[in-house]
């Protein structure tokens, strides 16, 4: 989200879901829509069928989707800013850019476009494997589009670079003109129910709710006087982001951790580095449903209930915020987790005390511009999209419309950097993890009835049977998949969806976990680990 | 514009508008069975037959476009007589097995054959074994209890773009297969849509009636589409999970996680008690017990090390109600903005 704060001043998705129906082009990347957002997925297949819309599919995987595409190219992993670079540099060349847009609306083009002169159809081709041919279509097919949709997710930001590919699609949408219109946008897909709500919520060590940034004093203050504090109790400096936590922790900077709802002894990148770390705590507090990987590691677990049993909001990947509401009693004597947030809040000398979900969302629109209209009553029925500044606002389904949230957008001059891992001869492929349509994350949900295992009983690593061939490998046989971090033992699936040289594992399953293999390099802005791009070495177990 | 009369009322829609859709925009009911707004009409049932003056033959009002003049009548003895017959016609195949079967109570075959009061099927046919041929482990098809109707197909083509299932074999033999088992993904799109209990949850079978259902509706905790949805609910355990059609950005649809993933909420598995780890053990503690460590260990490092000894990860699952106290605790009462979670895995 660092990317489209700086690029447009708000991290969000800018257009609304059902937005694709009304796109002449779609542009795909870095996200598998039909196994990780299925519903979304829904739409783009009618927005083909039934509205002629075209979509374009850039990818090294080529996924499900590509069925639907009008086009589709295969680049090799992480060279993302290499073809975004040079999908422009045809645009602007063939005079698709939409000159009067950037001219009233942007800033920074001068220099942004000078830089793109150097990517050329065949310098990029080099970068990417792309073909000119295969470049100089996909130019065309968004280029020429109006309007035209970018839908990218953790595809585009788990990388080394992440960031900058984001500032990147946000480039090749302005130049285009694709900014605050219906059926355009750049639209991240978020990968979980609240991810976005959390983000909103000031679950992020630099802000406050609505992103109001912790190192403002003014907005100190405000939250100071809001929470009953003296005017400079609250901390100035921004935190320490997850990926930062770990090692803070292996080397005793920090001592304690309290973790809610988060399972990352099987999410986190380089899992035994992890593990190491958080041995090293002196305190460790998990609070969960389950006994996850992460929680045998605590001191203290604290049994929380599922979005069944109580009140409360998400926030979905277009900014709506809906209810969730309570059906369930808590069994045994689990209790809410705001419950006991609030509880061990006034036992260390901060008293907290709500009535309820409702009396929380009461004190979030009083302290949050952003939420300022939304109450549990005008969401009954259905959600509203923030920015929802007062009671009578209806909501904003699309960003950015007459105005970009930061006043002009701004091009960012950026550069290709390869991955911070390259295949080599001792490491010859590259690994990118993911999900697949039948379990969730870690799988602690998931995989514990016998429903989704019936579906989807075990892992796979998906491999190109070209490779396979060559390994001697079959359909179901045990593969060996080794890093410079660690090593796993994993059943092959033969599919041509990885190209070749590319292997995919899911990272679900904490008894094969995938992240034992993945490198914990992070993007410096956005501190997102590359999960996308590591060099492993496949061989067929023995 | 076109402009037409239905049962007496002057109706003007646009053209190309179906003679149904027309009634609809009126608030004339035809009684369906094959049609589903979500889908191109079918055509398959003869439930919505009308009678348009200067014409033999009734008309099925789902595939009929209006034209300029014509008067339509969509209630007489001979529709009735039409409606019934193939109602029957249906019955012949389909068991009256409503007892047992998870689609009684809301069942849109059942209702249509109160309707028209059918008390008695004059025709009888051989009884054919016809084996279950379905794709997935979590979606039973009854093959009797299916009137060939159409929609599952029509949904998985047209909804999901996917295409898994089809209508193998003609007349008396035909019945619905897994033409790519290997596409199918069990989202459940097609028992969504089937309009009897030929295509049921397997996992709620015999689980509940849908008349003692409390449905709670909510938002899924899956992944960002955020889905709308209603979790059944029956002595306190989540059965199954059903939509609305029209509602939320699914307009209906799900996934095979939102559908069917909710056995993790009543699992044996959840931790029903906070626990303790003494040497290297968890023990069962009291919530007093537990919240008192907690309080004591954490004072005792903010004294001694500061609040940004301490750090937080708050939850992309929890809601956001939770997420704003969770950061709130952190930094009025830790005294940091160590607070993060996991939006960037």
């Amino acid at each position: 989200m660092a990317g489209l704060a700086a690029t447009f001043g708000s991290g969000a998705m800018t257009n609304p879901i059902k937005d694709v129906l009304k796109s002449e082009t779609v542009l795909v990347t870095g996200t598998n829509t039909t196994e990780n957002h299925p519903i979304f997925a829904n739409y783009l297949k009618e927005a083909v069928l039934k509205h002629g819309t075209k979509i374009l599919v850039i990818d090294p995987r080529r996924i499900d989707l590509v069925d639907y595409a009008e086009l589709y190219l295969q680049p090799k992993p992480g060279t993302d800013i290499a073809w975004i670079n040079g999908l422009m540099h045809i645009i602007i060349k063939e005079g698709w850019a939409a000159q009067e847009y950037v001219a009233e609306r942007c800033e920074g083009y001068e220099d942004f476009a000078k830089n793109l002169e150097k990517y050329t159809p065949e310098y990029v081709s080099g970068i990417t494997g792309l073909s000119e041919d295969e470049l100089y279509a996909a130019a065309k097919l968004y280029g020429q589009a109006s309007p035209a949709s970018i839908l990218y997710a953790m595809g585009i930001t788990q990388h080394s670079c992440g960031t900058d590919n984001v500032k990147s699609l946000g480039n090749l949408a302005m130049l285009c003109g694709n900014m605050g219109v219906e059926g355009g946008g750049v639209n991240p897909l978020r990968g979980q129910n609240n991810v976005q709500g959390a983000c909103d919520m000031g679950g992020l060590p630099n802000v406050y709710t609505g992103y109001q940034k912790v190192d403002i004093p003014e907005v100190r203050e405000k939250f100071a006087k809001a929470w009953g504090l003296e005017a400079d109790a609250l901390d100035a400096n921004p935190g320490l982001v997850l990926t930062e936590m770990f090692p803070a922790a292996a080397e005793g900077k920090v001592k304690a951790m309290y973790i809610m709802g988060e399972n990352p002894l099987v999410s986190d990148p380089d899992l035994t580095h992890i593990e190491h770390c958080v041995e090293a705590l002196d305190f460790f507090v998990v609070q969960d449903l389950f006994m996850t990987e992460t929680a045998k590691m605590a001191d203290v677990v604290l049994p929380g209930v599922s979005f069944a049993e109580k009140d409360g909001t998400f926030v979905n990947s277009e900014r709506v915020v809906q209810r969730i509401r309570k059906a369930l009693t808590i069994p045994g004597e689990a209790r809410e987790d705001r419950e006991i947030i609030a509880e061990l809040s006034t036992r260390m000398g901060y008293e907290m005390k709500y009535e309820s979900a409702e009396a929380i969302m009461q004190e979030i629109s009083q302290v949050t511009p952003s939420y300022g209209g939304i109450t549990y009553e005008r969401i009954a029925e259905k959600g509203l999209a923030w920015p929802c500044p007062d009671t009578d606002h209806p909501g904003t389904p699309i960003l950015h419309v007459s105005n970009f949230s930061r006043g002009k957008g701004l091009f960012f001059t950026i550069d290709h950097q390869p991955p911070a891992e390259n295949a080599d001869a001792e490491y010859p492929f590259i690994l990118t993890t993911g999900r697949v349509h039948s379990h969730f994350h870690t799988g602690t949900m998931t995989r514990k009835g016998e429903g989704l295992n019936k579906v989807h009983p075990e892992i796979k690593a998906e491999i190109n049977p070209e490779d396979a061939a060559r390994l001697g490998v079959e359909d179901g046989d045990l593969l060996s998949i080794s890093s410079r971090r660690g090593s796993i033992e994993v059943k092959a699936w033969l599919s041509d969806r990885p190209a070749a040289g590319l292997v995919f594992v899911p990272f679900h399953f904490h008894e094969v976990a995938v992240n034992r293999l993945t490198n914990a390099v992070l993007d410096p802005v956005a501190k997102i680990p590359e999960y996308k791009v590591c060099a492993v070495k496949v061989e067929k177990a023995v | 514009m076109v402009t037409l009369t239905i049962d007496g009322k002057e109706v003007t829609v646009p053209q190309g508008t179906t003679i149904l859709e027309a009634a609809k925009s009126v608030d004339i009911r035809i009684p369906t069975l094959c049609y589903h707004e979500r889908l191109n009409p079918i055509g398959s049932c003869r439930m919505c037959v009308v009678e348009i003056d200067g014409f033999g033959h009734p008309m099925a009002a789902c595939t009929t476009p209006v034209e300029d003049g014509i008067e339509v009548t969509t209630n007489s003895d001979r529709l009735t007589r039409i409606r019934q017959d193939s109602l029957k016609l249906i019955l012949v195949n389909h068991p009256l097995d409503c007892p047992i079967c998870d689609k009684g109570g809301e069942c849109l075959l059942q209702d249509l054959v109160y309707e028209h009061g059918i008390d008695k099927v004059e025709y009888t046919a051989a009884k054919v074994d016809r084996d279950s041929l379905y794709a997935t482990p979590l979606i039973r098809y009854w093959p009797d209890r299916c009137i060939m109707c159409l929609r599952c197909v029509t949904a998985c083509q047209e909804i999901k773009g996917i295409g898994a299932i089809s209508i193998e074999g003609d007349g008396y033999g035909a019945q619905v297969v897994a033409v790519d088992p290997e596409i199918c993904q069990s989202c459940g799109e097609c028992l969504q849509v089937c309009p009897t209990g030929a295509l049921t949850a397997d996992l709620s079978r015999y689980r509940g009636r849908t008349w003692l259902i409390d449905r709670v509706p909510t938002t899924c905790t899956y992944c960002g589409c955020g889905c709308q949805l209603e979790l059944n609910v029956q002595n306190n355990q989540v059965i199954a999970v059903t939509t609305k059609d029209g509602v939320g950005v699914n307009q209906g649809s799900l996934c095979v996680k939102g559908r069917f993933g909710y056995e993790f909420i009543n699992s044996d598995d959840r931790l029903k008690t906070p626990m303790i780890k003494q040497n290297g053990e968890f023990q069962e503690a009291s919530w007093d017990e537990a919240l008192s460590l907690v309080a004591e260990k954490f004072s005792a490092i903010k004294a001694e090390h500061g609040g940004g000894a301490i750090g937080g990860l708050t939850s992309a699952r929890c809601s956001n109600e939770e997420n704003y106290l969770f950061q709130k605790f952190m930094r009025a009462a830790i005294g940091t903005n160590n607070v993060d979670h996991c939006a960037r895995l």
